[in-house]
């Protein structure tokens, strides 16, 4: 075997947007794919109005995906962040209309969050259960809370400036989607930019290779289950702004959309792996998806079976795409 | 006589992307025989035996079992004309019984197909641990044995699918001195049974001990194969590396200074009152047999096992080690025994895995000070000539000796004053040792202070000022180079524990 001696600097284009395709080209031609389809089979698909709506529900999934996504880094799981968003939701609506000003009442709610968050953290750093079983317990757990603050009713809020987070617009731009082009820069810096960041890869990527390189990997694990708490939060206070009401129902079963899409967006389950770019094209991809079977007058149970097939196949042709790179 | 060899691969070539990994390579094995192959890791050994056992393909090339052309294609294929590989990594359900594991993929079915006979397999698997004198019995999990015997049930394994050619990858790495005797006393009966053996081994002492041919692979070609009477260890070492022994240990004079660290009293579940001293500069070896508190007392001192009691001073000061970190802020480094468990990033690149200990140098806030990054890592890869095609190479793609290097080098980057390495030259090639070795010395002479923990007596005389030893979680000896002759056989009577009967006197 030859071994290259010289040094190249990088065998990366120093182009950042241009690594960005290459590393995500799969998916980017998945959903240039799907889009095409839809601008074809359906008049409606392209339409502005369409469109800012699309965005508009990706918001939420982007939201719980990009804690997932840092979750899933450091090799663990969390299955509760949709009982978390309807904690958060409903706790807010409530807040709101007992007359506490949006502010306060908004933070109190992210609190909340990331008081889960931390104790699902501190369960999985110190008692070293399985992430899978511990966030599967929080997630009944939080789910009951919700139903016990509300007594199982939907609450409505009536809260004008609270309504127009979810559903205002700045310019021409819904507010949701501006909130999320922060958190894509805000959760880029944080794994790409800071010590934190490489810690959280390192962390996953060989836990005893991080512990024996002095890496603090509990205060690692604590750190991104309150993050992904804080995440699940603000997408439930998203979408109950969005739906003019506190759900203790909201969220059911969205820790699975958001798994998938951080892996369809290539994060591995195993740990190590992952970025926030991916993961938005995932959740864009099922997004786009969710909105073209709907425009095509699909039903939800077909539509379902259709989402399970497409998230095995691209998970699939990753796996293949890996193989044939060693 | 063409048909008294039971394996002949002509010609074997065999490419992956970019790199050519075996080039013409012919490999002949005869019956009955112990045929160690020889190489430095990347020569293509292994990819040669993956070829013979089915798990790689060839892209050109001829094997014949018993004179006849074979076409295999995959493992079971190669079950079929009787070849076995045993893997370097053992690989067992550690849940099943030995029984279970021994017909994995083949168990043995009752009257009703499709439910398995248990009896049968138990029965079955005791006859062949009877025939080697395996004292188990076959219902045991194979979870509760130790390593040596988890060796032995992949031998049987191996044994059951009828095997005629045996290939044995590194299987004394995990292996205690007693066990590896027992091990060859079970190559011997196969030996007997005119099973013919591959046996793959960095361990010169083993293989002149075990082989009756050797053959030498070098970059992807042979050298050679001889008789291990024609061959010396010597002109072994320069087939596979083109140098010879005496330059694999260059003695370089240390300027050895007063204490800087000392341990007194160590004690926890693993150590019994253990005292050290290391001086400024020197190269202390820690020998032992395996289980005897060696990678133990370096957990210790690092701060990853807890003490019930015992102190540390560090310039004659008394220092507190809780946790890894504490330790790292005194000067401390571990690079530990099983780097790709323990101490590398594989999925990482080299540049993540050399400073991830060290990320407060360059990175600030959301500043990431890339020049220094590289200006760090460029450094080591120089001072310590590291192979790589790029600072973007994941560590998972280089040699096992670049990967203990980048591991090394990693903790070099936090600027200890102590380094301790727990077996640094486990599973890598002689050429690697060599420049591990060149490389402990740069370290100690720029007034590092080593500990060096070996299973392997030749790297620990000639490369430590003082050599301690230990026996069951105490610290026996300390033999000073200085004062006191040493030997191999000084430091094992110490490790088996004969200074008890020498107090007893």
């Amino acid at each position: 075997m030859k071994i290259v001696n010289k040094l190249a600097l990088s065998d990366k284009s120093s182009n950042p947007v241009i690594n960005y395709l290459k590393d995500n080209a799969g998916t980017l031609i998945g959903l240039a794919g799907l889009t095409l389809i839809l601008s074809v089979t359906t008049t409606m698909f392209l339409a502005p109005d369409n469109l800012f709506n699309i965005l508009r529900q990706v918001c939420t999934n982007a939201t719980l995906a990009f804690g997932m996504t840092f979750v899933l880094i450091i090799g663990g799981i969390d299955l509760s962040v949709g009982s978390v968003l309807a904690a958060s939701g409903v706790t807010v609506v409530i807040l709101l209309e007992r007359g506490m000003p949006c502010i306060p009442a908004i933070f109190i709610g992210v609190l909340m969050g990331a008081v889960f968050g931390l104790i699902n953290g501190l369960i999985i750093a110190y008692t070293n259960m399985p992430p899978f079983i511990v966030t599967l317990a929080t997630q009944m757990g939080i789910r009951g809370i919700s139903y016990i603050i509300t007594s199982g009713r939907s609450v409505a809020s009536t809260d004008p400036q609270f309504n127009a987070i979810g559903n205002g617009y700045l310019g021409p731009i819904p507010i949701p989607v501006l909130m999320v082009a922060i958190l894509i820069i805000l959760s880029s810096v944080i794994l790409n930019k800071t010590r934190f960041g490489r810690r959280m890869y390192a962390t996953g990527g060989n836990i005893e290779a991080a512990t024996y390189s002095g890496i603090k990997v509990k205060t690692v694990q604590i750190w991104v289950y309150t993050i992904c708490g804080i995440l699940a939060s603000i997408g439930g206070i998203v979408l109950a702004s969005r739906m003019y009401s506190g759900q203790p129902t909201a969220g059911n079963a969205y820790e699975g959309d958001a798994i998938a899409a951080a892996v369809l967006g290539g994060t591995s389950f195993n740990g190590g792996i992952g970025t926030i770019g991916g993961t938005l094209i995932g959740a864009l991809i099922i997004g786009v998806l969710n909105n073209g079977l709907n425009l095509l007058k699909v039903s939800f149970y077909w539509q379902l079976v259709i989402k399970g097939i497409v998230i095995l196949a691209a998970v699939y042709i990753d796996i293949l795409k890996k193989k044939k790179n060693k | 006589m063409m048909d008294e060899y039971i394996l002949q691969m002509e010609n074997i070539n065999k490419a992956f992307p970019g790199v050519r990994v075996l080039h013409d390579v012919s490999f002949s094995v005869k019956q009955g025989e112990v045929h160690a192959l020889m190489g430095e890791n990347g020569a293509g050994k292994s990819t040669l035996m993956k070829i013979l056992g089915g798990i790689y393909s060839m892209d050109s090339g001829k094997i014949k079992v018993n004179g006849e052309g074979a076409a295999i294609s995959c493992v079971a294929d190669a079950q079929r004309y009787g070849i076995s590989l045993i893997h370097q990594e053992i690989c067992l359900a550690n849940n099943l019984s030995i029984a279970e594991n021994i017909f994995m993929g083949r168990e043995i079915t009752g009257t009703v197909k499709g439910f398995l006979n248990f009896k049968a397999m138990v029965s079955e698997a005791q006859k062949i641990l009877d025939s080697l004198n395996m004292k188990i019995d076959a219902r045991t999990r194979v979870g509760k044995l130790s390593i040596a015997q988890q060796q032995m049930v992949e031998i049987c394994r191996a044994l059951s699918t009828n095997a005629r050619i045996i290939v044995m990858d590194e299987p004394t790495a995990s292996l205690s001195n007693k066990e590896i005797e027992n091990l060859f006393l079970q190559i011997q009966k196969l030996k007997a049974a005119n099973v013919a053996i591959i046996y793959i081994s960095h361990r010169m002492d083993e293989i002149f001990k075990i082989a009756d041919t050797i053959t030498v692979l070098r970059d992807g070609e042979r050298v050679g194969s001889m008789t291990t009477q024609e061959l010396s260890p010597d002109t072994l070492i320069k087939m596979m590396v083109g140098r010879g022994l005496k330059e694999v240990f260059q003695k370089v004079k240390l300027n050895i200074g007063e204490d800087l660290l000392k341990v007194e009293g160590f004690n926890n579940q693993y150590l019994k009152n253990v005292h050290l001293n290391l001086k400024k500069g020197e190269i202390l070896g820690i020998s032992g047999l395996v289980g005897a508190g060696r990678t133990e007392l370096a957990r210790a001192i690092f701060g990853i096992d807890p003490l019930d009691s015992g102190k540390i001073f560090i310039d004659g000061k008394e220092v507190k080690i809780k946790c890894p970190q504490d330790a790292i802020q005194h000067g401390i480094a571990l690079v530990p025994e099983s780097r790709k468990e323990d101490g590398l990033f594989l999925n990482q690149t080299v540049s993540f895995n050399t400073t991830i200990s060290i990320l407060e140098k360059f990175i600030r806030f959301i500043h990431t000070d890339h020049k220094k990054e590289n200006e760090i890592l460029d450094n080591y890869i120089n001072t310590f000539s590291i192979k790589m095609s790029s600072r973007n190479q994941l560590a998972l793609e280089l040699s096992g000796g670049n990967q203990q290097k980048i591991v090394i080098s990693k903790w070099l980057a936090t600027e200890p004053k102590i380094l301790i390495l727990d077996e640094p030259t486990r599973g890598i090639d002689v050429g690697a040792k060599a420049e591990i070795y060149q490389m402990m010395y740069q370290i100690a002479q720029y007034g590092v202070s080593i500990i060096l923990i070996s299973s392997e007596l030749p790297e620990i005389i000639n490369l430590s000022s003082r050599v301690a030893v230990m026996h069951e979680g105490e610290l026996v000896k300390i033999i000073d180079m200085e004062t006191e002759e040493i030997s191999q056989e000084k430091i094992m009577y110490y490790a088996a524990g004969g200074w008890n009967n020498e107090n007893s006197k």
